[in-house]
């Protein structure tokens, strides 16, 4: 069956569906997964269809979700968790950063820790206040987790497939605000990935700079690279898809042809993802480069009430900004 | 000093604590049940201070066919594993001492808990220790020797978790709790639970101290295993401080009552009574394997040493409160016990002794020897899979010393 069009939700959904038709250990988690489908759906229809012993209905405790789950992947299980939204990841934080992160290096290799912790991430849907972060970069910062995200459907489906059968913990964001969004890009449910889990994609080819953007603003920056074509500017949009570890080739690859790179994330610029990868790239790009590379995201304030929400994420006006002050170099 | 006026002791702190008065409210129930006293009827002892067997009453009574079953060999096993536990402890004391060591936990004064539960543990359950579960460790057959790495500074824990079933040490106090009961939860869907198969059910024990039943993660784990119904015992070893903190500052209602209120029953054993921590642990670990859900164990004993070798006791507690614990020592009960009940002669306790020494012995050497890691081994085991920036990293670190070969010869 090849060529249908999902949402994002349903492509996630899909993916679950099939990991646990493929491997009886995988088991999901969380608050409200079962009866509910979790509070956007992602996890609708699996309980009726595989019981509730392999979707669990969890008591309220983000630490106990995470903690339990530790324990059922070294009984065997692979646990698929489900965080309800990003600013409720706090209580869990210790037992991610301190026990799942650590575990396989602490044991010398003995044990394995195949576990997949979904969190929804990000704003933009006019939410109050902890539901809306971004709180990749803390994740990115652990050393023992992978942490990815999706920003389309057909992705969303094989990321989820391929983070279950990993057998390193994965930190897997999801971005909320295009969950329900209508399907753009085509799933083949028999095919193969087209990807690996760690590997970034260019998803528009452009040779007078490179946007390199993960989760939802994959889609803001496709728009501003549509924007920008009809003033006769071409840019190249990289959705990075792996936040750690991160696909430098591609990213370098893409920076060396442009030789400029404007970096677009909603979290708080300081300190977060767009350093790292703006630090890699004058390590490596550094003869190649135009232009000191740029960072569009949110400003370093507590993600504020949703009324100023578009004024705290980068628009597509905000990356196009960036991008002429990029090239006025 | 009498155990009466250690109870007054104990009985006074609380008063200074809590002075009941029309401002500051009812007095807390603890002090109404007299719980920080070991004269609480409602804890589970079978013999006194010199190893006489307590008569049967009503507390002990659902546990006393599981000690009157004990043969003199299961006597001969717990006094040995009492010996060697404290041995294998005053040898990592005294390894940190000469600097073999940068830490030791001692776990002093607690071993008649820590053989109790250990021993009630079948090969197939599973152990979820702290960081201070010296004779656990030892009852599942963990070498002693593999305990130091991790003091010594060259691994995180040196054993493999499931070739005895015994989990590495948890340092986040309580982190191990929420593991265990996951751990029980996935012996429950494997359905290795309540089958009446000895050798397939399997129930888990979850360690932590008293200091550790304030941590959310302890009471989340409560909460999972109660709704789970997950075959999980809870051991608390309630050796009355946290590092300097007393039980006042961390509960008012004993663990032990608390378990109630999650759900699941929790019973009061004297730690130091080697036979009664059997009892109660073995009661309860059957109760968890044939699906009858979980229990809280609180051991009330002492933590007779330094918390750590790094603690100072004196700047918060009394030596006269050492001293009274003294008298309540598990191997001198549990000598007594045997002594009484004819369950071995002098030859028996001597070769227990000589046996210690061996160990001992063969402990230090082991540790003198264990070699430094070697330097490139730091970057493995960080993924299972391939992760293009540990390897990259690897390689400049290598790179970085071949450089000093280069230069003077050495690495
Ligand atoms: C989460 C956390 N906070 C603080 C510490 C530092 N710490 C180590 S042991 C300890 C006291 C623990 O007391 P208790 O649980 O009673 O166990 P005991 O050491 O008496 O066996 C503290 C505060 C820690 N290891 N973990």
């Amino acid at each position: 069956m090849s060529g249908t069009r999902l949402s994002l939700a349903k492509g996630l959904n899909a993916g679950l569906r099939r990991a646990m038709e493929k491997d009886p250990k995988v088991v999901l988690m969380g608050e409200d997964v079962g009866k509910l489908g979790g509070v956007f759906r992602i996890t609708e229809g699996l309980q009726k269809d595989f019981g509730d012993h392999r979707v669990m209905d969890t008591p309220l405790a983000e630490s106990g979700i995470v903690g339990a789950a530790v324990g059922l992947a070294l009984r065997g299980y692979r646990p698929v968790v489900e965080i309800q939204f990003d600013g409720f990841v706090y209580p869990a934080f210790d037992q991610i950063v301190s026990q799942v992160a650590k575990m396989h290096a602490r044991s010398l290799g003995h044990l394995k820790l195949p576990l997949v912790i979904r969190i929804p991430c990000g704003g933009g849907i006019g939410a109050v206040e902890h539901h809306s972060e971004s709180n990749e970069a803390y994740f990115a910062h652990t050393a023992g987790l992978r942490v990815v995200t999706c920003s389309n459907a057909a992705d969303g489906y094989w990321m989820m497939q391929q983070a279950i059968e990993s057998d390193d913990p994965v930190i897997f964001f999801e971005p909320k605000r295009r969950y329900h969004e209508r399907g753009e890009t085509e799933i083949d449910e028999g095919g193969t990935p087209e990807l690996g889990l760690y590997d970034a994609r260019v998803v528009r080819e452009g040779s007078d700079a490179t946007l390199l953007c993960y989760g939802p603003m994959v889609k803001t920056c496709l728009q501003a690279a549509e924007a920008a074509a009809e003033e006769g500017c071409n840019l190249e949009v990289v959705d990075l898809r792996t936040l750690s570890p991160l696909d430098l080739p591609t990213i370098m690859e893409s920076v060396k042809k442009t030789r400029r790179a404007v970096i677009v994330h909603e979290a708080q610029t300081f300190v977060g993802m767009g350093a790292e990868i703006a630090a890699r790239i004058q390590e490596e790009c550094f003869y190649h480069l135009e232009a000191p590379v740029l960072r569009v995201g949110g400003y370093n304030i507590p993600y504020p009430p949703s009324r100023f929400e578009e004024e705290f994420l980068p628009t597509l006006d905000r990356v196009l900004d960036a991008v002429d002050r990029s090239l006025a170099h | 000093m009498s155990d009466n006026e250690v109870a007054g002791h104990a009985r006074s702190r609380m008063e200074g604590a809590f002075q009941p008065s029309p401002e500051s409210g009812p007095t807390p129930p603890s002090q109404i049940y007299g719980h920080f006293s070991d004269e609480n009827p409602e804890m589970v002892q079978f013999v006194d201070a010199d190893g006489n067997r307590l008569e049967t009453n009503e507390t002990n009574a659902p546990y006393a066919q599981i000690v009157e079953e004990m043969t003199s060999e299961d006597a001969r096993i717990i006094y040995r594993d009492l010996v060697l536990v404290r041995r294998i402890d005053a040898e990592g004391f005294a390894l940190q001492r000469q600097g073999e060591l940068g830490l030791w936990p001692s776990l002093l004064g607690q071993e008649a808990a820590q053989v109790g539960a250990g021993r009630a543990l079948r090969d197939h359950d599973y152990a979820f220790p702290g960081y201070r579960e010296h004779g656990v460790a030892w009852c599942r057959g963990v070498p002693p020797e593999n305990l130091l790495g991790m003091f010594r500074g060259v691994n995180h824990g040196g054993w493999d978790s499931n070739e005895n079933n015994f989990h590495l040490y948890t340092i986040v106090i309580g982190n191990q709790m929420l593991h265990a009961v996951g751990y029980a939860m996935g012996i429950a869907a494997d359905g290795d639970m309540g089958t009446g198969d000895p050798d397939r059910d399997a129930a888990v024990m979850a360690f932590t101290g008293d200091g550790g039943t304030s941590q959310g993660d302890f009471n989340e784990a409560l909460v999972f295993a109660a709704v789970t119904n997950a075959p999980t015992v809870f051991f608390v070893q309630n050796n009355q401080w946290a590092i300097s903190e007393p039980n006042e500052k961390q509960f008012i209602i004993p663990p032990y009552q608390r378990a109630r209120g999650f759900g699941f029953p929790g019973v009061l054993v004297d730690g130091n009574d080697p036979l009664a921590t059997y009892a109660v642990a073995k009661d309860a670990l059957d109760k968890a394997r044939s699906g009858q859900g979980p229990t809280l164990i609180e051991a009330y004993t002492y933590r007779m040493g330094a918390h750590t070798t790094s603690d100072d006791p004196s700047k918060y507690r009394s030596s006269a409160e050492v001293e009274i614990w003294k008298e309540k020592d598990p191997i001198k009960r549990m000598r007594g016990f045997m002594a009484e009940r004819n369950h071995a002669d002098e030859e028996f306790f001597a070769a227990v002794d000589a046996e210690a020494d061996e160990i001992a012995a063969r402990v230090r050497k082991a540790c003198q020897e264990m070699p430094d890691p070697e330097l490139p081994t730091m970057f493995d085991h960080q993924y299972t899979e391939y992760h293009p920036l540990v390897e990259a990293e690897r390689e400049e670190f290598l790179a970085y010393h071949a450089g000093f070969a280069e230069e003077g010869g050495q690495a």
